[in-house]
């Protein structure tokens, strides 16, 4: 292959990948560009830039009930999420067992599963048993989706494990806490920091299932779609906005997080 | 209990508890309510079959229909994108892979119908679009409420689903085996079918089944860009479970449609082997 035929298809398939980001964030563009007015209504280009809608939707006390039952079933959710999946993640990469193979399959039904179906199984399901829907359902309805994506993050680290680590420690005494604390855990540790900040972004921004489940509580993607449907305000750009720029500041973070902790740790064991 | 004893079934359980009763169970409720009486609430009534017979002279197979169809478009348009990308990601970007994976990653964890709601003001009159021709003295339709929308919002807010597992397809493709056959003289393009493409099948594979389950259950796309021009299956199952109240009815379509994913989810995993595709060493 001669070397500039490689250069132009290399050129080519960076101008185009970087189109599809293009393509992707435009929406997210457009959101910023609607939040910054302060009209009632969005035309472009705008006259009246400014940051009233911004104000009214960190002062109101609705957004702030919005916000409370988001984040406390994405916490919920994470945390249960993590515990669940990493054993989870261990029967799923770690050991080897008879109904393993089934049991990897089972773990990805969810995934490949259309969530607006689910949600409204769930749904079903919890009204034959007679439950009160709230947040707390919420947070079930969560689970069963994420629980199996967290799986497959923590999963993947656990497929580098090398397991003599963990018996060389049982064979210098260690008890099975005390192997679980100093070995599994920190070695797993970058798979269950991915597999949280997923947990909880999902979470967060889930809104087939959080629709069916959540009663007479409302999460903000919830509040979002009523506001699309019936009723704009400046405000839902806003929101909009503000979780954009959540998500990415937390994986970015999160990255860069992961990327310093490798990079202390192999500078640990050199020395 | 022999089956249940050892590390790896003890560290499943509470997995498998809460497939059980989360998934498990909520579809055996929903597979339960597909077979009773039409308008009822209750379980435990004669079995019938009048739903299913319901769906196929009423109107809700064409919706039925549309999503398969649309489904399938989408994911053929999103092979086609997404496989220059995916190329790059594994063999082209180098030390900026991981960050350009992230860039694609991002949009994920932002709720679709507020990324759907982007490109409302996108193509909306007087919006980013409409509103910077207008300036140019341009003033075409709008392109929302239309079917090829639905279908553009569909490859909008599935592409990561194709993209990672193909991206994970392609680095599976070993470098020495693609070095080996153009030294043997092979052309670019031999190489792509007999090596490349099979080599990387589990992944795209995957990445198909993938976004086109997804795609089977979209709701929100007709929905916030479409304007209802078309409807697809879930929101005829939607409007069964909560306006029209009719349970059984709603049951039965979504029976359906877990038939058709299950089948095919059922048929590509067992070829496949999880532990090679994600990276055992």
């Amino acid at each position: 292959m001669e070397a500039k035929a490689v250069n132009w298809r290399n050129g080519l398939v960076w101008t185009w990948s970087l189109a599809v980001i293009v393509f992707l964030y435009l929406p997210s563009v457009c959101l910023l560009l609607a939040s910054l007015t302060d009209s009632r209504y969005f035309t472009f280009p705008i006259t009246k830039w400014g940051l009233a809608w911004w104000a009214k939707t960190f002062n109101s006390l609705e957004i702030h009930a919005l916000f409370n039952t988001s984040i406390s079933i994405a916490l919920c959710v994470t945390v249960i999420s993590v515990v669940i999946a990493l054993f989870g993640a261990l029967a799923f990469a770690r050991y080897e067992w008879k109904g393993r193979s089934i049991y990897q399959k089972i773990v990805l039904l969810p995934i490949f599963f259309p969530q607006s179906v689910l949600g409204l199984a769930l749904l079903l399901w919890f009204n034959a048993l007679g439950l009160d829907l709230s947040w707390k359902s919420a947070v079930f309805a969560h689970l069963v989706w994420i629980v199996p994506v967290v799986t497959l993050v923590i999963s993947i680290q656990v497929y580098s494990f090398d397991p003599a680590l963990e018996e060389a420690a049982f064979d210098l005494g260690a008890t099975r806490l005390q192997v679980f604390r100093e070995i599994t855990l920190p070695v797993l540790f970058p798979g269950i920091f991915s597999g949280a900040l997923f947990a909880f972004l999902l979470s967060w921004g889930n809104f087939p299932l959080s629709l069916f489940t959540t009663g007479a509580d409302t999460t903000i993607p919830e509040y979002l779609y009523a506001k699309m449907v019936a009723g704009y305000t400046p405000g839902v750009p806003v929101l909009g906005t503000v979780n954009t720029l959540g998500a990415t500041v937390l994986l970015l973070g999160g990255y860069a997080l992961i990327v310093w902790w490798r990079r202390s740790r192999l500078g640990a064991s050199k020395e | 209990m022999a089956a249940f004893n050892g590390p790896g079934p003890r560290n499943a359980a509470p997995l498998i508890l809460l497939m059980l009763v989360g998934f498990a169970a909520p579809l055996l409720a929903v597979i339960g309510f597909s077979v009773v009486p039409a308008r009822t609430f209750s379980l435990w009534q004669l079995p019938t079959l009048e739903n299913y017979t319901a769906v196929f002279s009423g109107t809700n197979y064409i919706s039925f229909v549309y999503s398969l169809v649309f489904a399938a478009m989408t994911v053929v348009i999103l092979a086609l994108i997404c496989y220059p990308v995916a190329l790059g990601l594994v063999r082209v970007f180098g030390k900026w892979s991981m960050f350009m994976s992230l860039l694609f990653t991002i949009p994920l964890f932002v709720s679709e119908n507020v990324r759907l709601y982007g490109w409302v003001l996108f193509f909306i009159k007087n919006g980013v679009l409409l509103g910077t021709l207008k300036t140019l003295g341009i003033e075409p339709e709008s392109w929302l409420f239309t079917q090829s929308i639905i279908l553009f919002g569909m490859v909008y807010v599935y592409l990561p689903f194709m993209l990672f597992p193909m991206t994970l397809g392609i680095s599976m493709v070993p470098r020495e085996t693609r070095d080996a056959a153009f030294d043997l003289g092979a052309t670019r393009w031999q190489v792509f079918k007999e090596v490349d493409l099979p080599l990387s099948m589990p992944g795209i594979t995957i990445g198909f089944l993938l976004s086109f389950v997804l795609a089977v259950g979209a709701i929100a796309e007709a929905k916030v860009l479409g304007g209802q021009r078309i409807i697809p299956v879930t929101h005829d199952i939607e409007i069964a479970f909560t306006y029209a109240q009719n349970w059984p009815m709603g049951s039965a379509l979504s029976v359906m449609l877990m038939l058709v994913v299950g089948v095919l989810v059922l048929a590509v995993l067992r070829r496949f082997d999880l532990d090679t595709i994600l990276g055992k060493k």
